[in-house]
């Protein structure tokens, strides 16, 4: 057994202390032939300080493409040849949308802008969106729109608004790299403003953007220490158009490895599956990735691509004995 | 059920409105160029299992594309909306 794996045992499992940025490093380089019992650890480190419920999520976009950032993985970017347009989503079909979700037996539904941040008509489109699920429907809303300032943090927190996804994409030093209209310092900042204004933070990334193995244990690491709620990890599905079009996807097994070294930085987070990971992991590695620290699911499609169908991941679930959390476990 | 899945990157269970039966498609609706024998598109046909269209099959204007959880819909300014 690795020597990281012993250390991880008697830190993360029996103490709940994650491992720093070293021992993700260790983590994300070990051999092939030890990555199952690095998943073996993740899943039990999963059971042990979150327990074996699923958190299931459906994702929405209220507001597609024509963003003015440059993110160079996104096609929503306006700056960039993508095919993707810009189109609104009117209320009564937000509704819908969550209605569809709930469905599902997801507890979380998020609401996503292709934004900077928003302006008036999105916070205006935002309230009234909200208003309208929270009267109609029977699950937890989420929002997702960009930097904000501390008057619009105030009104999300007023509007119901429960958690709110910032990602920072990945880790401090490599993110000049991936943006350059804004900074990580900017993302930080909303981050900041999230949780103290007691709203849930939702804050991850996407690996495969180009950074290297030492990049991906910084960004575990820096994650760790903002300690979110929630942790999606999304893995690059390279875009047309955009400037990482042409990259390749992760590699399953790298992409395994990072599950377990994320799970082992962050014992008691809710570690989510995002996008990119039909591409990255098929329906095999799907299952591994949930035997090996996530404990939480997008289901159906993503904001500009599509998923499995959500029957898929719930039948899946019960094949693997995992209770989809309940929404009164959440309340 | 449409009769309109001839294109180059056809899902078995979109529906189009106000759109002709049986049009035949001109372009890929992945990446909007010459669909049929002029192109190999392959490589778009794997992509659209995991992704909306994004350019009208008759005419090659991008579409406005709206994915929602369950579906999507995709609609040409000429050639009406489809749906999934």
């Amino acid at each position: 057994m690795p020597e990281i794996l012993d250390q991880a045992r008697t830190q993360v499992l029996e103490n709940g202390v994650g491992l720093d940025e070293a021992g993700v490093l260790a983590v994300l380089n070990l051999p092939d032939e030890h990555l199952p019992a690095a998943l073996q650890l993740a899943h039990e480190v999963r059971m042990r300080w979150c327990g074996p419920e699923v958190e299931v999520e459906g994702i929405v976009s209220l507001k597609t493409g024509g963003c003015p950032e440059d993110c160079h993985f996104c096609s929503q970017s306006g700056l960039f040849t993508s095919p993707v347009r810009a189109v609104w989503l009117d209320i009564p079909s937000l509704v819908e949308a969550a209605k569809q979700t709930a469905k599902t037996g997801a507890t979380e539904f998020c609401i996503v802008a292709a934004v900077r941040g928003p302006d008036d008509r999105l916070m205006r489109q935002l309230r009234e969106g909200v208003a309208a699920i929270r009267a109609e429907v029977d699950i937890q809303v989420a929002a997702s729109v960009g930097m904000l300032t501390q008057e619009q943090v105030d009104e999300l927190v007023e509007m119901g608004v429960h958690r709110y996804n910032h990602n920072l994409e990945t880790c401090r030093s490599y993110f000049p790299n991936v943006v350059t209209t804004h900074s990580w310092e900017e993302r930080w900042e909303t981050l900041r403003m999230v949780r103290e204004s007691g709203m849930e933070v939702c804050c991850g990334g996407i690996l495969g953007l180009g950074e290297s193995v030492e990049q991906r244990a910084e960004f575990a690491a820096q994650l760790a220490e903002l300690d979110p709620h929630e942790v999606p990890l999304n893995f690059l599905n390279p875009r047309p158009g955009t400037p990482l079009g042409d990259r390749s996807v992760v590699e399953g097994k790298d992409a395994l490895r990072a599950i377990a070294a994320f799970r082992l930085a962050m014992p008691r987070t809710i570690l989510r599956y995002a996008g990119g990971r039909e591409l990255t992991l098929g329906d095999l590695g799907t299952r591994s990735g949930l035997l090996g620290g996530i404990n939480a699911v997008i289901v159906g499609n993503y904001l500009t691509t599509l998923g499995r169908p959500a029957t898929t991941d719930l039948e899946l679930l019960q094949d693997l004995k995992m209770p989809v959390k309940a929404l009164s476990a959440t309340l | 059920m449409s009769s309109d899945t001839t294109g180059p990157a056809p899902l078995g269970m979109s529906t189009r409105v106000g759109e002709p039966a049986g049009t035949a498609a001109s372009w890929c609706d992945r990446c909007g160029t010459p669909a049929g024998e002029e192109g190999d598109h392959t490589a778009c046909r794997a992509a659209r299992q995991l992704e909306p269209p994004r350019y009208c099959q008759h005419c090659r204007r991008r579409m406005k594309v709206q994915v929602l959880p369950v579906g999507w819909a995709a609609v040409c300014v000429e050639h009406g909306e489809t749906r999934a």
